[in-house]
């Protein structure tokens, strides 16, 4: 039972990564009607600069603070010179463009930080583990992640859902049109969205920095894995991402556990051993598939789903 | 008369244009293959490193002739190592190519180089098949057969009594044959035995929480370069490290140990060499190694250095005629030449039988960690592969 529970936690700590990167992701599809692949990009950035940041001043709380606000700052970069040109093109253009972007991030890290991955240590205070229950000992750092994920979702549901920011956003996702119309500059509001966006990325790069390695293309690996969570949660929805990244977080991570062990009873161990990792790795394909076949604009579309 | 000398004439220009490219090729090309990006670009810049010192050690000369050599980042995919192995054949034109550390790599890049006829000298990788039913006389290895090293950790853990062991490794042939090898010696309980994926996963949080609940008496694993680093971090970080014993091969070594000190600390592994092995060929390539790159070497560099030496040691016994490749075959099955694990000898299928001995992680006068050898757990120890490969 612990063992299921201790998975179950595993499962959301994947979870809580995807969700920081697909609120994101959502928000500039949903409102901005712009597919941007570069997001990993912005992701990498956050775990090089804060992996970065970290080895030059030696305190891990700066260091995040600093790579929050230069991803942020990148995000706003990126949108002013980049993005805004591409608002009005449709969505071949735009998956073009982005492309490029992150040909031209993947380049630049090899540039300035080299090929070669980088392993940041964790910082003494955040290494080792706690007994969350009698028995049940589980990494610190992973256990600060949950939280600091949890508590940004919460975060992010009270700026968009009680703050006038937030009423804009829903607003803008709803008619951009009208928003403009009455006087809102639709262009600031894109431009803060986006860096929010990226600021999230960053986030879910720096957290993730310590688990995986800091390499080059580390984005491109858990993009693909962030469009399943959106497709799965609905476009443009928040609670759409936190669900599907709850959901496929967690399948992710018992199916690794579970499947081959459940495999092995049915088929027998040899058989199991084959199957089971492969199976593993498609699961979250599979359930998109089937999220895709029953409800086609996913689990919580949002009103204007265009 | 006329017609007879223009016929003569062309003869001349023919010859001359044959013979051109052999007046050129006074030259040995080298082509080294390993990998210089992603997690694991640290082990490819050791290998890179150890062949220049090599190159350095040789006054920039291989078997008394001027050198090149080319290097190629396989990425650690099997497609591009033979996209980048076609191009130093066709392209370069090389007489050797060596390196290479991922035994799928191998497998995809070594048939491809010697069926163009050309040396493959391995300088990390052993997949079996290599050293069994595909083996070939142009293919040589300055490393080991995969099993050896594993084969040596299972011996010593069986010696020790040891029961109950879970076991781990990444899902690619090497894996495969790692836990084939510690299989073969060690005769004890297996409780688990888990590949993950290869090469990306980096996280293994979820297994190490299904190993945690097998409640092992100890754990077995195999995960080399960056995927050590992660796996005994994460292992010490998930409280295992005071709960259950670790034992590894080709995991802790000179590149992880700085990057996860303490997570380390007291491990044993087994291993055909080691930076403190007592003979002089190491000594001056530890410490000029040291010297050079202010670092202790691994054994992926020694390997490679090794590689260096062979090839220079067989251009040297054909007196420099690279097209002599029987010569050379004969010359480096002698394995003539001062490796840095000492005097060893080439089974029939050109791996080596040699001496495998434990390693611990201890700390050293520094503080620094550092892998010193404790025991000798083989001595000329041969491959489990050398009967079914055809050659003599």
């Amino acid at each position: 039972m612990l063992l299921v529970l201790e998975q179950a936690l595993n499962g959301v700590q994947f979870g809580v990564t995807l969700f920081l990167m697909a609120a994101g992701l959502t928000l500039v599809f949903g409102i901005m009607n712009l597919v941007n692949l570069a997001h990993g990009a912005l992701y990498m950035m956050g775990a090089y600069l804060a992996a970065t940041f970290f080895q030059r001043t030696g305190s891990f709380l700066l260091a995040v603070v600093l790579a929050l606000a230069a991803t942020l700052v990148i995000g706003v970069i990126v949108e002013v010179l980049a993005l805004r040109t591409l608002y009005e093109r449709d969505h071949l253009d735009q998956v073009l463009a982005t492309f490029g972007l992150i040909l031209f991030f993947n380049e630049m890290v090899a540039v300035v930080w080299g090929r070669a991955a980088i392993y940041t240590k964790l910082p003494p205070a955040l290494a080792g583990h706690v007994e969350l229950l009698p028995g049940l000992r589980y990494p610190l750092y992973r256990t600060v992640v949950i939280v600091v994920g949890l508590a940004v979702a919460v975060l992010l549901w009270v700026v968009v859902n009680r703050t006038r920011l937030g009423m804009l956003i829903r607003a803008g996702a709803a008619n951009r049109t009208m928003v403009a119309a009455l006087g809102v500059n639709i262009r600031l509001l894109y431009t803060l969205v986006f860096g929010l966006g990226a600021a999230l990325a960053g986030l879910a790069g720096l957290m993730a920095g310590p688990i995986y390695a800091v390499q080059i293309g580390m984005g491109e690996q858990i993009l693909i894995q962030v469009f399943v969570v959106i497709v799965i949660g609905g476009i443009g929805s928040i609670r759409g991402a936190l669900v599907g990244a709850l959901v496929v977080g967690m399948v992710d991570t018992l199916g690794r556990a579970f499947l081959r062990p459940m495999l092995a009873a049915v088929l027998g161990p040899g058989a199991a051993d084959n199957a089971g990792p492969a199976l593993a790795s498609m699961l979250i394909y599979i359930l998109m598939a089937a999220v895709l076949f029953f409800r086609p604009q996913g689990l919580f579309p949002t009103a204007t789903a265009r | 008369m006329a017609t007879l000398t223009r016929v003569l004439g062309f003869a001349l220009l023919a010859l001359l244009i044959a013979v051109t490219p052999a007046a050129a090729q006074e030259k040995v090309k080298i082509g080294f293959i390993t990998t210089l990006s992603g997690p694991n670009a640290a082990i490819g810049e050791h290998m890179k490193n150890s062949v220049e010192l090599a190159l350095d050690h040789l006054g920039r000369k291989v078997g008394g002739l001027p050198v090149e050599v080319i290097y190629g980042d396989d990425q650690n995919k099997p497609d591009v190592g033979k996209q980048v192995a076609d191009e130093m054949l066709k392209r370069h034109q090389v007489n050797f190519v060596s390196g290479i550390i991922w035994s799928n790599v191998m497998l995809a890049v070594a048939p491809t180089v010697t069926g163009a006829g050309t040396f493959m000298i391995g300088t990390n990788a052993g997949p079996h098949q290599l050293a069994g039913k595909d083996c070939h006389e142009l293919f040589f290895t300055t490393s080991w057969q995969n099993d050896q090293t594993p084969e040596a950790m299972g011996k010593y853990m069986a010696d020790q009594g040891i029961t109950d062991v879970y076991v781990m490794a990444p899902n690619y042939p090497a894996g495969k044959d790692m836990v084939q090898g510690f299989k073969r010696f060690f005769k004890g309980k297996i409780v688990g035995e888990v590949y993950t994926k290869f090469p990306d996963q980096l996280d293994f949080q979820a297994e190490l929480s299904q190993l945690k609940a097998a409640n092992p008496k100890a754990v077995f694993v195999f995960y080399p370069g960056g995927f050590g680093i992660q796996y005994l971090k994460q292992y010490a970080e998930a409280g295992l490290r005071e709960k259950i014993p670790l034992y590894s091969v080709y995991t802790v070594d000179e590149i992880s140990l700085p990057a996860v000190k303490e997570a380390a600390l007291g491990q044993y592994e087994t291993r055909y060499w080691s930076p403190d092995l007592k003979n002089a060929a190491n000594e001056k390539y530890v410490g000029d190694f040291k010297k050079k790159f202010g670092k202790l070497p691994v054994f992926y560099g020694a390997q490679s250095y090794d590689g260096i030496m062979l090839i220079d040691s067989a251009v040297k016994a054909v007196k420099g005629s690279l097209k002599d490749q029987k010569g050379m075959i004969a010359a480096m099955r002698k394995a003539d030449y001062s490796s840095t694990r000492g005097k060893y000898t080439y089974n029939t299928n050109h791996f080596p039988i040699q001496n495998f001995y434990l390693l611990r992680a201890v700390a050293g006068q520094g503080g620094e960690l550092e892998m010193r050898i404790q025991k000798t757990v083989f001595e000329n120890h041969k491959d489990s592969y050398s009967q079914q490969c055809g050659m003599k």
